[in-house]
């Protein structure tokens, strides 16, 4: 099935969706050429029609990033820069009929029980007439409340004043190597400003961006939840996602205003074969609330370390981090949590499930700046681990500038207990049941926290993925 | 012959049991018949077998069968994984059960008292409807005179002794197997605990089940009457009696037996060095 193709995977479904891309190239779209300099980046700035100061922006990143080492921690990465599409135009979309998607994929739609306009839209597919009729009704109640809601490449357009002073400064080019590459080249994702004192009392799904530049490989997003304002946003879904390329570098930057809050929500369920490479960081002001709920499935390597940066009194930050890797799979993820003003509070919980020779690594920051005293932070990680075979390591950095602080740090690592899967199979559970029912029971706490219907999909994913079924 | 064997009683055999734990030999010949519809206390002092043997029955992977046979009617029940055995009928109310946090002790039920009842079903395959089932083990608790909100506790997590035990008996009640092994059911309870677990397995059809009671007190048997008490020593049953033999263990201990069956208390001592060597 589809995890036979995890570690010898590079090849394949690479190959199986650049059929794709010949078909759309026949019907006349445009791809960028292979690899990465400023031929490129101007060609996609063009392209998108852009006013200089992002044609800068992206230039200045291209630079960093071509001088930046890549990270010696983390996992393996092998990735030859050159030889990866950086940008497709998404009208590409249009090219893709529901007809094309692999029939595998389809199946697990099918098994996930994903609504048929969501799968279409998932498997790069664009949305149907009628979805945009049901979901153009909730893009005018928010245009009500004054809520921008768009992709970002629009954004650039129609709120530069937003966008010139927000924009690339939570995450700068130069924070990370991969950071930058996303700076030069990035495309998509989403942009949300909340104005003051609204508070959104359903949460905002990125599939709701109808018409709007589909989530790409380089994708970017940026929320702006002004004062006393009030936003869930979630992003992504538990269908597998499949690019036409090997590596997914986003950006997300979230700025909560004083006395606002914001959770961010993501499950993601890569194709085996993809490097995905992720820089979250959200900065949360006087007695803003902001919570990153961040669930990991699938991929080659994962390396993705939300943050919260707790810039004035009160603000607290909040992450709660879930990974599985399966065969093939190393997931090192984790989350950052920086104490920059006194009274801040922190909390980290960090669940990672490994099986069938997968690697979960928690890598976690916990740092209190000169100054902020009487701040708190604790962090939980647990680690479950299905068969000798797979591997579970914890790398947890604290930093502290100031005595009068609280830090907790708590770790925990277990094996499937011979006895517990005894227990639940003398009360005539098959093995595979024991086990999917006691790892459902280990992310229990964090998937209680998500909506309804990702709660059900993320345990129903959780599943097929102990059935070994999902790729 | 069919037809008649199919409206007898269910049986349960054990013939000449051997089982050893780590390379080391625990039971050494144990041989019971229980039929559906008695009950048989099997007592003998620490370290004899006892939970031994229903482990054994019951399928736990580290209880190693060198010799005998089980045999759920013509079923060999040697060749059941646990949870085949689980549907084929058969039950053990652990002493200490495993807290399965995370896991909701209703969602854990309903699966397995899906799979018990459609011993067939496979992974994935349609559970009980919630109602039905929500209804069915509400009357169960409030018969046990538990708490509804127990049910959405996870799983032993954080139990005391006595709710472990009466939340062994709420999934005896609902699975309602041939055949019970019930593993010192009274033991951490006081005596009013045990009054209530006597009573509730009594309640809950205990009498039509083939009830085989590991326990040191007679309090459990006092809504259980034995048909049957066994005494086990140094890994086998040694002598096999009615009530009174249970009461006379009871009020005067196992004295009287060690002298009676100086083979099997001899094997018990050996086992009991080993134990204290391991320990020193």
């Amino acid at each position: 099935m589809a995890t036979d193709i995890t570690t010898d995977a590079l090849e394949s479904p690479v190959g199986e969706i650049n059929k794709y891309d010949f078909r759309t190239e026949t019907t006349g779209i445009f791809k960028a050429r292979k690899g990465v300099d400023a031929e490129v980046v101007n060609q996609i700035s063009d392209i998108k029609n852009e006013p200089d100061w992002m044609r800068k922006f992206r230039l200045d990143s291209l630079e960093i990033f071509n001088s930046k080492p890549m990270p010696k921690w983390g996992g393996d990465i092998a990735i030859d820069f050159q030889d990866i599409f950086y940008y497709l135009k998404p009208t590409d979309g249009q090219g893709h009929t529901w007809d094309d998607v692999p029939a595998e994929i389809k199946d697990t739609f099918e098994r996930l029980g994903i609504p048929e306009a969501e799968r279409k839209y998932l498997s790069g597919v664009k949305a149907q007439f009628e979805s945009e009729v049901v979901y153009g009704s909730l893009q005018e109640d928010l245009a009500k409340k004054g809520v921008l809601f768009t992709d970002t490449d629009t954004a650039v357009r129609e709120h530069p004043e937003l966008l010139r002073e927000y924009f690339g400064k939570v995450i700068a080019p130069d924070d990370n190597k991969f950071a930058a590459l996303n700076s030069a080249v990035w495309s998509g994702g989403s942009f949300i400003y909340i104005p003051k004192g609204v508070k959104i009392d359903f949460p905002l799904q990125a599939y709701f961006r109808i018409n709007a530049e589909s989530m790409g490989q380089f994708e970017r997003t940026l929320i702006i939840v002004d004062e006393g304002a009030q936003v869930h946003y979630v992003e992504g879904c538990t269908a597998p996602m499949y690019t036409t390329e090997s590596l997914h570098s986003a950006v997300v930057e979230v700025i909560c205003k004083k006395g606002s809050r914001c959770r961010y929500s993501t499950i993601q369920n890569w194709a085996n074969n993809i490097y995905n490479l992720v820089t979250k960081r959200a900065l949360a002001y006087r007695d803003a609330t902001m919570e990153w709920v961040d669930g990991n499935l699938g991929s080659h390597l994962t390396m993705k370390y939300p943050a919260v940066y707790m810039m004035e009194p009160g603000a607290r930050g909040e992450i709660l981090s879930i990974a599985f890797s399966g065969k093939g799979q190393h997931q090192d993820t984790g989350a950052k949590l920086v104490h920059c003003a006194p009274n801040t509070t922190g909390q980290i919980v960090s669940k990672s499930i490994s099986k069938d020779g997968g690697r979960g690594s928690y890598r976690g920051l916990v740092k209190v700046e000169e100054g902020a005293t009487g701040s708190k932070s604790s962090v939980v990680c647990d680690a479950l681990i299905l068969d000798p075979q797979s591997r579970s390591d914890t790398y947890p950095y604290i930093e502290i500038a100031e005595p009068d602080v609280s830090i907790g740090h708590e770790a925990s690592v277990s094996r499937i207990g011979e006895e517990q899967l005894f227990y639940l199979m003398s009360r005539g559970l098959s093995e595979s049941e024991a086990s999917t029912m006691i790892v459902n029971g280990f992310i229990e706490p964090l998937v209680k926290e998500l909506p309804m219907e990702y709660a059900v999909e993320l345990n129903r994913l959780i599943e097929l993925q102990m059935e070994g079924s999902v790729g | 012959m069919g037809l008649i064997e199919t409206s007898m009683t269910d049986v349960l055999k054990i013939e000449n049991l051997h089982v050893a734990v780590e390379g080391k030999p625990i039971l050494t010949g144990v041989n019971l018949t229980i039929r559906r519809g008695e009950t048989h206390a099997l007592m003998g002092p620490n370290g004899s077998g006892k939970s031994t043997l229903g482990y054994a029955i019951m399928g736990h992977p580290n209880y190693e069968v060198t010799d005998g046979a089980i045999w759920l009617n013509d079923e060999n029940v040697l060749e059941m994984a646990a949870n085949e055995r689980a549907r084929a009928g058969l039950f053990m109310a652990f002493q200490r059960p495993m807290s399965i946090p995370g896991v909701k002790l209703a969602d854990f039920l309903r699966h397995a008292t899906t799979n018990v009842r459609n011993p067939e079903r496979k992974e994935g395959e349609e559970l009980i409807p919630m109602r039905e089932f929500r209804q069915e083990m509400k009357s169960k608790m409030q018969q046990l005179q538990m708490d509804l909100d127990f049910a959405r506790r996870y799983v032993n997590d954080g139990f005391s002794g006595g709710e472990m035990k009466r939340a062994e008996i709420l999934q005896l009640a609902m699975l309602q197997p041939k055949f019970a092994i019930l593993d010192e059911t009274d033991s951490g309870l006081d005596a009013d605990a045990v009054r209530l677990a006597s009573q509730s397995i009594a309640e809950i059809g205990g009498a039509e089940m083939g009830l085989l009671i590991i326990t040191h007190h007679d309090k459990l048997l006092e809504h259980n009457p034995p048909d049957f008490a066994h005494v086990m020593l140094g890994g086998r049953i040694v002598e096999t009696g009615g009530v009174d033999l249970a009461k006379e263990l009871h009020s005067s201990g196992y004295d009287r037996i060690r002298k009676a069956y100086p083979d099997a208390a001899a094997i018990e001592q050996v086992m009991n060095e080993e134990e204290t060597q391991v320990a020193s």
